[in-house]
C-alpha cells in the first residue's frame, strides 16, 4: 500500500482536502497516510483549548500556518462564567513562537489575550497575515499598536466584539507608511477616537482593502471622505450615524455611496438619524448582509430599507422591525438565509414593540431559503412553531428566546413541547437549537428521538426530571456541545451516560441538581474527561457529597487536568494537596 | 403539572408601572423590570439538593421579581448600546445644551449628563467662562456674585438655576444663560 503512490502525489491530493473533518478522517486511514497528512496539514482548529496542549499540537503538526483556538464556554457571553476562569492565549503563543516561524494566521474566540502575547506575535512571525480576535479580552490598544507596527504584511485585523482596554486611538498610527497590504480592518468594538487623518491615509494606501468596519467614534461627516478613498469596499461598517442636519453632508455621503459598486455588506448604524438613511439606498440592491442591530429606527424606516434589498441573504435587526417589517421582509427578500432579531428592551416584561410570533411565521412562509434563525420575542405558540416547522424543514439553526422564563403557549397555556417537537421532527438537518418557554421532559423525548444531526443544544429553565437529560444524552447521535442552566437535571442521567460525554466536546451545567459526589464518581469512571466544578462560595472540600454544585463544566481532553485553574474551580479526581496555589 | 397557568406575573408588573416614584423617567430603577421566578414549578429533587446554597432561598420570595443572571441571553455590549440610547432619549431635551454668558462673544455647549449635582455644574461653568457664580441660597438666589445662572425650561420660561431638584432640572433644561447679577435680580424676587 505504501509503495503504490509516492508521498508527493498523496500530499498533492491531500492539499485539495481542506475541511478539518475530512483531514481528520484521512489521517485515520493508515499509518503512512497519518504521517503524510500530519506533515502537510497547514490549518489546525482546536475547539477547546484545554482539550489538547500546545506541545501535543506542535509535535503532531510541525508545519502549520494557521491556528484557530476557542477558550471559554459559550455561556461566558452571558456572564455565567466567572472572571478568571481561564482560556489564556499566552502558553500557546510562547510555544508557537518557537515552533512555527512561518505562522501566518491566528484566530481566537473567547480567549484571554495579553499585550505581551500580541507583542510576541509581532516579533515572532515574519509572514504574519491574519489576526482575528473574536470575543476576546485582556489586551489593550498598546497590543494593537505592536501588531500594527511589526506585522509588515498584515492582511487582516479583526477585533469582532472583543473587550479591549482602550487607552487611546494612537495605535492606528503605528501602521508604517510602507504597509499597503491591508485587506480587512474591523475595529467596531473600540470606543476611543482614532486619528482620522491616519485612518484616511491608511485607507488611501490600501488598494486591496475590502472590509472596513469603523467604530462609533468615527463621525458621519467623515465617512464620505473615507468611502471616496475606498470605492472597492465589499464590507463596510459605519461609525455613529448621525450628524447635524446639513444638505452638504447628505449629498456628499450619497455621492460616496453611489461610487461603491462592490459593496455587499453594511453594519454599524449607531445613533441613527433617519434623515441620513436614504444616502445608502443606492447600494441596497447589491446588499447580501445588513446589520441593523444597533439601529434604533422604527418599523417604517426599516421596511423602507429592506424593501429595496432583493438580494439580502442575512439580516440582523432590532425588534423595532415589528411584525409589519418582518412581513415586508418576507415579501421582498426571497434569498434570505439568516435572520436575527434582537430585543431592544430585554428587561421590561411588557412589550414595547409590536413584534410577536407572527413576524417569524411570515418570514418562514415567504423566504424559502431561510436556514438560520435567532429570534427574541415575548410570546409564542405551539401552532406557530408547527407552522414554522412545516414551512421550513430546511432549517439548520433555530434559536428562540422567549424573554420570560418558562412562558407557556400564550394561547393555550400549555407547554411548548409539541411546537419544538415539530421543529426537530421536520427539520431533519437541524444542527443547532436553543429552547425557551415552558417545557417538560416531553420535549427532550422528541429531541432525543428526532434530532439526529443536532450538534449544539442550549437549554434554560426547562424539563421536569433526569429523564429529560437522559433522552438528550442517549438519543442525540451528533451532539457535540450541550449547555444547560436552571434545569432540574441531576445525577442519574449523567451517570447513566458517562461514555457519551467522551464523544462530545463539552457539557456545561449551572444551577441544576448535580451533586458533588456524582461529579467525583464521573471523574473516576472517565479519566479522559476533565470534570471541573465551579464554586465561588469556596470551601468545596468541606461540602457533603450530596450537595449540589453551582456550576459544572465537563470536557474531553488528552492533556489531562489543566494547571491554571483559579481557586474557585476544582477538577474532580485530583488530589487537592498537590494543586498549585 | 399546571396545564392552565395564567401568567400572574403580568399583573404584578402592572402595579410596578403605576407606582409613584421620585426618579427620572427612564432611570435604572424603573427600566429594570424583573423576570419572575416566583410561582414557577420546581421539582422537589432540585429543592432538596440545593438547600445548601443560600442563593435559592431568594428565588422563592414572591412577589418581587429578581433579575436573573445571564437572562435573557443578550451580550453585554448590546445591552449597553441600548441603555445609552434610552438615557439619551428619555432625559428630555437636557443633554447638550447651549450656554451663553452676557458679554461673551460666542456660546458654548455643555453636556448636562456629565454632572450629577448643581455644585459640579457650577464648577464646570465657572471653569468654562472664567467667571464667578457663587453659592445658591433659596431665599436670595445668587447674591454676592457677579453672575447668576439661569435656564430656559420646556415651557420657554427663564428660571433661576437651583430651585428645583437636580433630576427635574436636567430633564427640563433646554439652554443656559449666565446673566449679570444686576439683571437677574428680578428672578429671585417673589
Amino acid at each position: 500500500m505504501t509503495s503504490s503512490f509516492p508521498e508527493e502525489v498523496l500530499e498533492h491530493v491531500f492539499s485539495f482536502i481542506t475541511s478539518h473533518k475530512d483531514r481528520n478522517v484521512v489521517s485515520l486511514v493508515c499509518k503512512s497516510w497519518y504521517e503524510i497528512e500530519r506533515w502537510c496539514r497547514r490549518r489546525v482548529f482546536i475547539g477547546n483549548c484545554y482539550a489538547v496542549s500546545p506541545e501535543i499540537m506542535i509535535r503532531r503538526f510541525p508545519e502549520v500556518r494557521a491556528v484557530e483556538l476557542k477558550g471559554k464556554p459559550h455561556f461566558a457571553d452571558f456572564n455565567l462564567v466567572p472572571e478568571g476562569w481561564g482560556g489564556y492565549f499566552y502558553p500557546w503563543i510562547v510555544e508557537m513562537a518557537k515552533a512555527y516561524p512561518l505562522l501566518e494566521e491566528i484566530k481566537l474566540k473567547r480567549m484571554v489575550v495579553s499585550d505581551e502575547g500580541l507583542e510576541m506575535i509581532g516579533r515572532s512571525f515574519r509572514c504574519f497575515k491574519v489576526l482575528i480576535l473574536s470575543s476576546c479580552e485582556g489586551f489593550s490598544t498598546d497590543g494593537l499598536a505592536a501588531i500594527a507596527a511589526n506585522c509588515r504584511n498584515l492582511r487582516e485585523l479583526d477585533l469582532r466584539e472583543s473587550e479591549v482596554e482602550d487607552l487611546s486611538g494612537h495605535w492606528l498610527s503605528h501602521f508604517p507608511d510602507a504597509c499597503t497590504s491591508l485587506e480587512s480592518l474591523n475595529m467596531s468594538c473600540l470606543s476611543s477616537e482614532v486619528s482620522l487623518s491616519a485612518l484616511q491615509r491608511l485607507v488611501a494606501r490600501s488598494p486591496k482593502l475590502k472590509t472596513l468596519r469603523l467604530n462609533r467614534a468615527v463621525p458621519l461627516e467623515k465617512l464620505s471622505t473615507l468611502l471616496l478613498r475606498a470605492p472597492q469596499l465589499v464590507e463596510m461598517g459605519t461609525g455613529a450615524y448621525s450628524a447635524d442636519i446639513h444638505s452638504d453632508v447628505y449629498s456628499s455621503l450619497a455621492a460616496a455611496f453611489s461610487k461603491c459598486k462592490e459593496l455587499k455588506s453594511l453594519s454599524g448604524f449607531w445613533d441613527v438619524d433617519p434623515y441620513y438613511l436614504p444616502v445608502f439606498y443606492s447600494v441596497c440592491s447589491r446588499l447580501t448582509f445588513l446589520n441593523l442591530s444597533y439601529a434604533t429606527i422604527q418599523s417604517p424606516d426599516v421596511s423602507k430599507i429592506i424593501s429595496q434589498c432583493p438580494n439580502l441573504q442575512r439580516l440582523w435587526v432590532l425588534d423595532y422591525i415589528e411584525d409589519s417589517g418582518l412581513n415586508t421582509l418576507s415579501l421582498s427578500c426571497k434569498d434570505l438565509r439568516e435572520l436575527r432579531v434582537f430585543p431592544s428592551d430585554p428587561f421590561i416584561a411588557d412589550a414595547n414593540v409590536s413584534l410577536t410570533e407572527q413576524g417569524l411565521v411570515a418570514v418562514s412562509e415567504g423566504c424559502p431559503k431561510l436556514q438560520s434563525v435567532l429570534y427574541f420575542c415575548r410570546q409564542m405558540s405551539n401552532s406557530a412553531l408547527i407552522t414554522i416547522a412545516n414551512n421550513r424543514p430546511n432549517l439548520t439553526c433555530f434559536r428562540l428566546c422567549i424573554l420570560e422564563p418558562r412562558a407557556p403557549d400564550y394561547l393555550t397555556f400549555e407547554p411548548l413541547d409539541t411546537g419544538f417537537g415539530a421543529i426537530v421532527d421536520q427539520c431533519k438537518g437541524l444542527q443547532r437549537l436553543s429552547l425557551s418557554g415552558l417545557l417538560t421532559d416531553r420535549v427532550f423525548e422528541y429531541i432525543g428521538k428526532h434530532a439526529k444531526k443536532l450538534e449544539m443544544l442550549s437549554i434554560a429553565f426547562a424539563g421536569d426530571s433526569d429523564l429529560g437529560l437522559h433522552h438528550v444524552l442517549s438519543g442525540c447521535d451528533s451532539l457535540r456541545k450541550l449547555e444547560i442552566r436552571d434545569c432540574p437535571f441531576g445525577d442519574k442521567a449523567l451517570l447513566a451516560n458517562v461514555s457519551k460525554l467522551e464523544t462530545m466536546r463539552s457539557l456545561w451545567m449551572s444551577s441544576c441538581a448535580v451533586s458533588l459526589g456524582a461529579c467525583k464518581l464521573l471523574s473516576r469512571k472517565m479519566p479522559r474527561l476533565n470534570v471541573e466544578v465551579i464554586d465561588e462560595q469556596g470551601d468545596l472540600d468541606s461540602r457533603p457529597d450530596n450537595c449540589a454544585v453551582e456550576k459544572l463544566y465537563i470536557y474531553r481532553t488528552v492533556a489531562g487536568p489543566r494547571l491554571d485553574t483559579p481557586s474557585f474551580i476544582q477538577t474532580m479526581g485530583q488530589n487537592t494537596a498537590y494543586r498549585l496555589p | 403539572m399546571d396545564q392552565k397557568r395564567i401568567p400572574l406575573n403580568l399583573f404584578d408588573n402592572f402595579d410596578l408601572a403605576t407606582e409613584l416614584r421620585l426618579g427620572l423617567p427612564g432611570s435604572d430603577d424603573q427600566t429594570e423590570k424583573k423576570t419572575s421566578l416566583s410561582g414557577n414549578k420546581r421539582s422537589s429533587s432540585e429543592m432538596e439538593s440545593t438547600t445548601c446554597s443560600e442563593e435559592n432561598e431568594s428565588r422563592f420570595s414572591p412577589p418581587m421579581k429578581e433579575q436573573v443572571v445571564g437572562w435573557p441571553p443578550v451580550r453585554s455590549y448590546r445591552k449597553n448600546i441600548l441603555q445609552v440610547k434610552k438615557n439619551d432619549s428619555e432625559s428630555g431635551s437636557g443633554m447638550y445644551v447651549k450656554v451663553s454668558m452676557d458679554g461673551a462673544p460666542y456660546l458654548r455647549k455643555v453636556d448636562l449628563k456629565v454632572y450629577t449635582s448643581y455644585e459640579e455644574l457650577m464648577k464646570g461653568l465657572q471653569a468654562m467662562f472664567k467667571c464667578n457664580i457663587g453659592l445658591y441660597s433659596e431665599k436670595e438666589g445668587y447674591n454676592g456674585s457677579m453672575h447668576a445662572p439661569t435656564y430656559e425650561d420646556k415651557d420657554g420660561d427663564w428660571m433661576l438655576v437651583g430651585d428645583v431638584p437636580w433630576e427635574m432640572f436636567i430633564s427640563s433644561c433646554k439652554r443656559l444663560r449666565i446673566m449679570k447679577s444686576c439683571e437677574a435680580r428680578g428672578l429671585g424676587d417673589s
